[in-house]
């Protein structure tokens, strides 16, 4: 493929708002979890909560979007000048040639589970004030992206459960490629519900306590939300040695099972290996992998098998959920940017909570930050339904 | 300033109400035979095990029905394609259930129903029923969901350069969610594409977009139908191929951004 420059990236979760935040957290491997106290929720469960989510204002002239998922969106945006970039690449390119790719997997529907409590009670009708298109419905959000900046190009949601914002990186970069757009807007936004909550609860795969992904002891996710975006261009002729560079993608489907991964991991390898094929790279060349390292026994044990599959046990790798739970259909995209930070800052981030690895899994899997050169990093998302993509990011030089 | 994506259509599948099939739909679209409405028939998904043939809901037996036979249409086996799915949303009843459950004291929803209610899951049960383990996008573009997958699957059939199955469709929501979600009935369309002509290719399609007014369907319950369900803004591309003649038309997409599709028959 041709490579493509993430130009400007951002992503705003449990551990912070924008870079910044979100670097400091790495570095002091803080974790955001905390003991849920969302909404009316009743389970004894460890949540990675965005703080003031609820206090931000979506613009006026979009009211009709208003909903959880939207503000945090518009919170994501609104961070490290990532919507004025936006701005100048639509300057730049024009309206129409900036595409919009967004990942989620719940959308809006937290404001239709608040709306059933509000059902009429003699018609049993929604209440007047809710709109379905515009929060509910799975395009909202990369609706709402495409009516904030005024975009008139391609534009759509994808939607495939905990892989959606890895997996548009491939369908903006196809489009890239194809010339129908110059720019995309890419990311993942997901927010906490009780579809997700209650959902995750009724499979027993809420641990009670912050995630600790490959520990011997796992027992289950901890649910976060977040908001990640990155504005992808061709790649120019000159570049700063540390622009982020989108280099290869891989995706495959299990066919196996609706919940639960292949138990081989036969998906997740043929993702990692179509993303080392399409960038031309061996395994040995992979500098760090940013797992999708969920906490659950399935995934875990599944993921390592196929880690190990591709590239032996000695390749650096961390999960992220630790810090910042599993922010389900915006994880791909936190992780990207996470993948990003490790190349420009020489960093590889500690998995968190973590206190022993559990030996049957044969990972390198790093309890500590370590501090290096990272040159390319690959990150792995996997989700219900058996989707799997694997990103392949790389420093210019 | 932009080539238009090129592909070819090899194989069709359409169910939606009075459209049993693209076969007998054939002559309907090209108008050789009067429409009549009637209310959609999803036929069982035979090819899932039995214990998925159980869990699945309508959304998912209408994206394996009509997909099924546009793949059996091209002779192709479904495990060798990738795929796109493009809905406005996934399965209305279990959504309207779970939300149900969730505003009332008893808020344990079954493990079935939750896996049931993310947006892939018919691609997810698509996958275990045809074995595919090739790369599926699934979309979501609310009413223009037709024109997304469209788009999709034409940059993975162009830049993949690989077959691929769009499987575009939606069911209705039951209330109260159907007062602020009304659709009519179920539809869906599936198509069969490939970058180079084959024996089996009945039309070449070349897309581009435009500003252009959208083709509207001369027959006013079909173009009833074409408002009404997103997957039916299709419906025109259909309509231009059962009449086997060389012609472009325009289908809706985002706002006043729209589709342009050249067809000319194989």
């Amino acid at each position: 493929m041709d490579t493509l420059l993430l130009s400007h990236f951002t992503v705003t979760s449990c551990i912070g708002r924008g870079l910044n935040q979100t670097l400091t957290a790495i570095r002091q491997q803080r974790s955001g979890l905390a003991p849920c106290t969302f909404d009316t929720v009743d389970l004894p469960i460890f949540i990675g909560e965005v703080n003031g989510v609820d206090a931000t204002q979506i613009v006026p002239e979009l009211a009709a979007f208003d909903c959880r998922n939207n503000r945090l969106a518009q919170l994501g945006l609104e961070q490290d000048g990532f919507a004025e970039a936006v701005t100048a690449a639509i300057g730049k390119y024009g309206a129409e040639r900036v595409g919009v790719f967004i990942g989620t997997s719940t959308s809006g529907i937290l404001q239709t589970e608040l709306a059933y409590r509000r059902r009429d009670l003699v018609t049993g009708a929604l209440p007047a004030d809710f709109h379905y298109g515009t929060t509910q419905n799975t395009f909202s959000v990369a609706d709402f992206t495409r009516h904030y900046f005024g975009l008139t190009g391609p534009a759509v949601a994808v939607s495939s459960a905990c892989s959606s914002s890895a997996k548009v990186f491939s369908s903006a970069r196809r489009m890239m490629e194809a010339g129908l757009i110059d720019a995309a807007v890419v990311g993942g936004v997901d927010t906490l519900c009780l579809t997700t909550l209650y959902g995750f609860n009724s499979l027993g795969l809420l641990s009670t306590q912050a995630c600790r992904p490959f520990d011997t002891q796992r027992d289950g996710i901890s649910i976060g939300e977040a908001a990640a975006f990155a504005l992808l261009e061709r790649t120019p002729e000159h570049l700063a040695s540390d622009a982020v560079l989108l280099l290869g993608i891989g995706e495959s489907s299990d066919a196996y099972h609706m919940s639960s991964p292949h138990p081989e991991g036969l998906g997740a390898r043929m993702a990692m290996q179509g993303a080392l094929k399409m960038a031309n790279l061996n395994p040995a060349e992979i500098d760090y992998i940013n797992l999708h390292g969920t906490a659950t026994q399935s995934n875990d044990l599944a993921e390592s098998k196929a880690v190990t599959a591709v590239f032996g046990n000695s390749t650096p790798c961390s999960s992220s959920k630790g810090a910042t739970g599993h922010t389900l259909g915006a994880a791909g995209g936190v992780e990207a940017v996470i993948c990003a930070l490790a190349l420009q800052h020489g960093l590889m981030p500690g998995g968190l909570n973590t206190s022993e690895i559990d030996p049957a899994l044969g990972l390198n899997y790093l309890l500590d930050n370590r501090e290096q050169p990272v040159s390319r990093a690959l990150s792995n998302s996997f989700g219900f339904g058996g989707t799997n993509c694997s990103l392949i990011f790389g420093r210019a030089n | 300033m932009t080539n238009p994506l090129t592909a070819y259509i090899e194989g069709i599948g359409l169910i939606g109400p009075g459209l049993a099939g693209w076969p007998s739909s054939h002559a309907i679209l090209s108008g050789q035979q009067p429409y009549q409405p009637q209310k959609t028939v999803i036929p069982p998904p035979e090819l899932l095990p039995a214990a998925e043939r159980r869990r699945c809901g309508a959304a998912i037996k209408l994206a394996l029905a009509t997909s099924l036979e546009a793949i059996a249409a091209a002779r192709l086996d479904a495990a060798s394609l990738q795929s796109v799915f493009s809905s406005s949303h996934g399965d209305g009843h279990n959504c309207h259930a779970i939300c149900e459950m969730l505003a009332s004291e008893d808020r344990q929803i079954s493990p079935t129903r939750f896996h049931n209610s993310v947006h892939n899951a018919a691609a997810g049960y698509w996958s275990i029923a045809t074995g595919a383990m090739a790369s599926s996008s699934v979309l979501c573009a609310f009413d223009a969901s037709f024109g997304a997958g469209l788009l999709e699957v034409l940059t993975q059939v162009v830049i993949d350069n690989t077959r691929s199955v769009l499987i575009t469709g939606e069911t209705e929501y039951p209330e109260p969610l159907h007062n602020v979600r009304p659709l009519p009935d179920a539809l869906g369309i599936a198509l069969v594409l490939a970058p180079q002509q084959s024996q089996q290719a009945l039309a070449q399609i070349s897309m581009s977009i435009t500003n252009d007014a959208a083709d509207q369907l001369d027959d006013i319950a079909l173009e009833t139908l074409r408002l009404a369900i997103p997957a039916a803004r299709g419906l025109p591309l259909l309509r231009a191929i059962a009449q086997r003649k060389t012609t472009r038309v325009v289908l809706d997409y985002l706002d006043s951004t729209r589709l342009a599709v050249e067809i000319s028959p194989c």
